[in-house]
This record gives C-alpha cells, sequence and structure tokens, in this order.
C-alpha cells in the first residue's frame, strides 16, 4: 500500500494505557448495571417483556438524546426540551381532538417543535445570548403554554391512527416505539458522521472560527440543530401521548436531566466538537435501566431520585473528566 | 461549495502573465481617522512578497482589507487582473484569496484531511455523503507533493507539532487559492526548528503559481523567504525594494523613518 510507505510512524500507536477508556464508560456502566439487576433481581428483571418494556419506555428519551447530540456537539445546549415535549403532546392532543386527522395532529405537533427551536436559534445566533439562557427562558415560556392551553387538564386521544403510529402499533411484530428510536439513532448516526451538516456541527462546536473563516454558515447551522432538537422533543411528545392515549402538561417535566445525563454519559462533550449518536443510545437504555431496575426493587419514589442522581452524577464525572495533556 | 471541485489538478490554471493581486491607491479610513493613507503594491503570481511596518503603521488594516473582512474607503483591488471587491471574508476566498492566520484557523479533533476540505467537504451518491476516502487519499498526495511531514492524512489536528499543523493550514490556503495566499505572522507561534520547516514549505509554494503575501515582523525571515519587500509606515507606503537590492539597514530604516 502506497499509504503505509508515505506515513510516517512520527507518532507512537496508542498502547493499552493510552486508550482513552472513558469513551467507553457508558459500555461499563451499561454491563455493570445490568449485571448488578440480573444478580440482585434476578428473573423480575431479566424477563424478555421487561427487557424490552425498558427499551420501548426509553424511546422519547433516546428521541430527544439524539437532538441533544448535535446540539451539545455545536458547543449549545437546549433546556428547553422537557417542556417542548409537553407542549408539542397537548398540541397534537388538541388537533386530533379538533380534527381527528392524525396527519393534522402530527404536524400541530411537530410544528410547535419547529417554531421553539427557531426561536431558540434566533435569539443564540442573532441575538448573541447563551444558548444556557435562552433555552431556559423558553423553557419556562413553554411550560406555562402548556399549562395555559389545557388548563391543567389532561387531553385524552382516542385516534387510532395516531395510536397504532405512536403507542402500541407494530410492525413486523416490533414494537412501534423500538422502530421510532432505530429510525432516530439510524438519521442520528448518518446526519453527524456521513454528511457535510454533520462535519460542520462538530467543526463549530471545536472552532467556531475556523468554521466562519472557512465560509461554513455558523448561523444557519445552529439554528437547524436548535430545531432539530426541539423537534425531536415534539416527536417524544407524540410517543407520550400515543403510548398514554393523551397528553397532559407533565408530560416530559423530569426528562431534561435524563437526556442530558445519557448523552454526556455517552461520550458526547458538554463543550461541542464532539458528539455521539450510537453512545447517546446507550446512555439512554442505561438511564431506562436504572430507571427500571430502581422501580423493580421497590425504591420510594423520592428514593429513586436519590440514587438516579447519585448515580449520574458518578457516571457523568467519569464520562467528562477532561484529560490532562 | 462544488463538491467537483478536486485538490488535485490546480497547477497551471493561474495565468502568470497578469499581477495576482494589485492594489491601487488604496485608503481606509475610520470615521476621521486615517488608517491607510494611501498604498499600491503588485504581488506577481508565484512571488513572495513581504510586508512590513512597525507596529500601528496599517499592516492589519491592509490584510483585513485583502482578506475581504475591511471595504476600502477609496481605491481599487484587482485580483489577476480583474477588479474585485469582496463583502467579507467569504467573498474574497470564493474570490481566490486565502488567508493563513497564526492562530490557525483547524479543528483539532477532526482529522487532517477534514480540515484540508473544511466547508468544502467532498461529497458522493444522491444522498450526498461525505467521501471520506478520497478526501483522505487526495489530502495524502498533496501534502506528499509538498514533502510535509506528518503521519498522515487521517491523523487528527491534535497529534500534531505545531508546525506541523500551520504546514496544514499553508497546505490548505495554498491549494484553494486561485490567486493569493495571505499569511498573517505564518509563523509568530513556531520554535526555530519548526520555522524553518514552514518557511521551506513557504518557499516551495512560489512554483505552485498563486502569489504569496506575507505579514511578518522577523525581518531575518523577509530576507530569508520574500523576492521583494513592501514597507509601510503611519498608514503609507513607503517603498518596495526587491531583496536581491537591499539590505537590513535599508529596511529597517524605511520602516522607522530615520536614516
Amino acid at each position: 500500500m502506497s499509504e503505509a510507505g508515505t506515513a510516517a510512524p512520527a507518532i507512537s500507536r496508542p498502547r493499552w494505557r493510552a486508550i482513552d477508556w472513558r469513551e467507553y464508560v457508558v459500555y461499563i456502566g451499561f454491563v455493570l448495571v445490568f449485571l448488578f439487576f440480573a444478580v440482585f433481581l434476578g428473573e423480575t428483571f431479566l424477563n424478555p417483556t421487561n427487557l424490552s418494556n425498558i427499551v420501548i419506555q426509553t424511546a422519547p428519551i433516546t428521541v430527544m438524546a439524539v437532538g441533544l447530540v448535535f446540539v451539545l456537539s455545536t458547543g449549545e445546549i437546549d433546556l428547553s426540551i422537557g417542556s417542548v415535549v409537553a407542549v408539542s403532546a397537548l398540541t397534537g392532543a388538541v388537533a386530533l381532538r379538533e380534527t381527528d386527522s392524525a396527519l393534522v395532529g402530527v404536524l400541530a405537533g411537530l410544528a410547535v417543535g419547529a417554531v421553539v427551536g427557531l426561536v431558540n436559534g434566533v435569539f443564540v445566533t442573532l441575538v448573541r445570548l447563551p444558548s444556557f439562557l435562552v433555552t431556559l427562558a423558553t423553557m419556562g415560556a413553554v411550560a406555562g403554554v402548556a399549562r395555559e392551553i389545557s388548563n391543567l387538564q389532561s387531553v385524552p386521544v382516542d385516534n387510532e391512527t395516531f395510536l397504532g403510529l405512536f403507542g402500541s402499533g407494530e410492525l413486523f411484530g416490533v414494537p412501534g416505539l423500538i422502530i421510532w428510536s432505530v429510525l432516530a439513532i439510524a438519521v442520528g448516526y448518518v446526519l453527524l458522521n456521513k454528511t457535510r451538516y454533520g462535519a460542520h456541527v462538530l467543526a463549530i462546536g471545536d472552532n467556531i472560527g475556523a468554521a466562519r473563516v472557512s465560509g461554513i454558515k455558523t448561523a444557519r447551522v445552529k439554528i437547524m440543530v436548535l430545531m432539530g432538537s426541539a423537534m425531536c422533543a415534539s416527536l417524544a411528545g407524540l410517543l407520550y401521548a400515543g403510548r398514554l392515549h393523551g397528553a397532559r402538561y407533565t408530560l416530559g417535566e423530569a426528562d431534561l436531566m435524563t437526556v442530558i445525563a445519557a448523552v454526556i454519559v455517552g461520550g458526547t462533550s458538554l463543550f461541542g466538537g464532539k458528539g455521539t449518536v450510537v453512545g447517546a443510545l446507550m446512555g439512554s437504555l442505561l438511564m431506562g435501566m436504572l430507571n427500571n431496575g430502581l422501580i423493580l426493587a421497590h425504591l420510594s419514589v423520592s428514593q429513586q431520585m436519590i440514587a438516579r442522581g447519585l448515580i449520574i452524577l458518578v457516571a457523568v464525572s467519569l464520562s467528562l473528566r477532561e484529560k490532562r495533556s | 461549495m462544488s463538491s467537483e471541485q478536486s485538490l488535485i489538478p490546480d497547477a497551471g490554471v493561474v495565468d502568470r502573465s497578469v499581477p495576482a493581486l494589485q492594489l491601487t491607491n488604496i485608503r481606509k479610513q475610520f470615521g476621521g481617522v486615517v488608517a491607510i493613507e494611501r498604498f499600491d503594491l503588485d504581488v506577481q503570481a508565484g512571488e513572495i512578497v513581504a510586508l512590513v511596518g512597525d507596529n500601528g503603521a496599517g499592516k492589519s488594516t491592509l490584510v483585513k482589507m485583502v482578506s475581504g473582512v475591511y471595504q476600502p474607503t477609496e481605491g481599487e483591488i484587482r485580483l489577476q487582473g480583474r477588479p474585485a471587491s469582496f463583502r467579507d471574508a467569504s467573498d474574497a476566498r470564493r474570490q481566490g484569496v486565502e488567508v493563513v492566520y497564526q492562530d490557525l484557523a483547524l479543528v483539532d479533533s477532526q482529522p487532517v484531511y477534514m480540515n484540508m476540505f473544511l466547508g468544502r467537504e467532498l461529497t458522493k451518491g444522491p444522498l450526498r455523503l461525505l467521501d471520506r476516502r478520497r478526501m483522505a487519499r487526495e489530502t495524502q498526495e498533496l501534502v506528499d507533493r509538498l514533502d510535509v511531514r506528518i503521519p498522515s492524512a487521517k491523523a487528527t489536528i491534535r497529534e500534531l507539532s505545531g508546525g506541523q499543523r500551520q504546514a496544514v493550514a499553508i497546505c490548505r490556503a495554498t491549494h484553494w487559492a486561485s490567486s493569493l495566499v495571505l499569511m498573517d505572522e505564518p509563523t509568530a507561534a513556531l520554535g526555530v526548528a519548526e520555522t524553518a520547516k514552514v518557511e521551506e514549505l513557504i518557499m516551495r509554494l512560489r512554483e505552485r503559481g498563486a502569489g504569496v503575501l506575507v505579514v511578518s515582523h522577523n525581518l531575518d525571515q523577509v530576507f530569508r523567504i520574500a523576492d521583494r519587500v513592501a514597507v509601510l509606515r503611519r498608514g503609507r507606503q513607503v517603498g518596495v525594494r526587491s531583496i536581491a537590492a537591499t539590505n537590513r539597514n535599508e529596511v529597517v530604516s524605511m520602516i522607522t523613518g530615520l536614516s
């Protein structure tokens, strides 16, 4: 091979000690948590119905995690996703109630996400505010909207097409929610790793000055990333509405921390330039497994919150500690 | 943006009969403050011209006008004989002016080949997926031809030394520049040995056809690599000398205005 001849071996190959094991924290954590629950909970945890339930229940988290990988990869953050889940689910449910058309319900739900993402993007790029502040503000405002349009009541969903699409439906015996997760992961993976868009996302997060002087339209990419993340949250909202046969302003309330933890533990940098969609999937499943195991272990809700918080803290510190050079 | 553009068939497209860059009667004013009073300069294709001057002489203002960041208040910029005006830096870039920045506009976590094609990535197929293999191959051919010693086109920028990084930045600029490569203190951040390597590389660019305008503080370097030197003092061009026909003392006295 000609390449072998020209590539001077000036740098030493990484030896086992040089391998950055932090990249594998999520896999190690996944196996450890799995083994832990398998040993202590046995059949209740290990039976196939429970395991597939974990994947199904994690679907909204997985979908949101894919969106957030792109946001973090550009060095921004999106805190509004939890509220967007609720407002999209409610908007979709109301649209379904008014029109009884699944298509209108879906479009309405996704449109809300697109609008919130656009607002976030415009304030981050054109007004040049930190995304942390912008999305913190929209998080509050959107949560208010969700309460306002629903009057704090649940909105039931009984449209069969919609419920089949986002809830209990199956395709070739595979639950629809699993298909949505796979789809989100596949699209996210290809976009991030195989397209110019993904390359620009990572370049912006790594060195925005370099991206700019290279002609990359950094504002446009950031707006798209924030719209994508909000629309993933909308899709998650529709998935909740489909699974629960209705929407409520509390949907997605607790998801923000879970999604951020899933993405970070998966190996995406909180500071931009590095993102992994497969890692986010593993992170989501890890979070879902924790959730499931802690419930099966009969911890009270408050104990679950404590345990989950501590575990996330440990996992995130393991994966985030920056390398000393 | 065209994904058909390739790094390879570039030599020979440059028309050497007209100057790569022509600056005529350039003047730049910020409100009432005159930054550049009058500046004229030609850079021929395949020529290395150094721009020197004391701090505050107007070098960076000039660089920013040639790279499209500022627009001149008066005067004309011509690229390869054609009048050019730049709305912004990417516009200048589209018209064939590439800039090598002293703070290295590279993406550290990406491989060399992705940096070489940053913002101009090659794609293939109906889905326009990245053609990583072709980008890596063309980058490898390019660095081999310019004799740049890096471990591989697939190495991550973070694995490279400062000199190797600047060499990558220079390769990139050279290859995309159809008219002019502008270098702003290209070796300011480098050690002695690395500076020597980068200077060798800059000198090899002569045969590749684009004009090279180097801003440098380092007169030794100017005398090592440049064909001509233009001196800027207090916003005025005080002279252009052929390196062969001048010496350090003359250039220093032109810079300082003392004889």
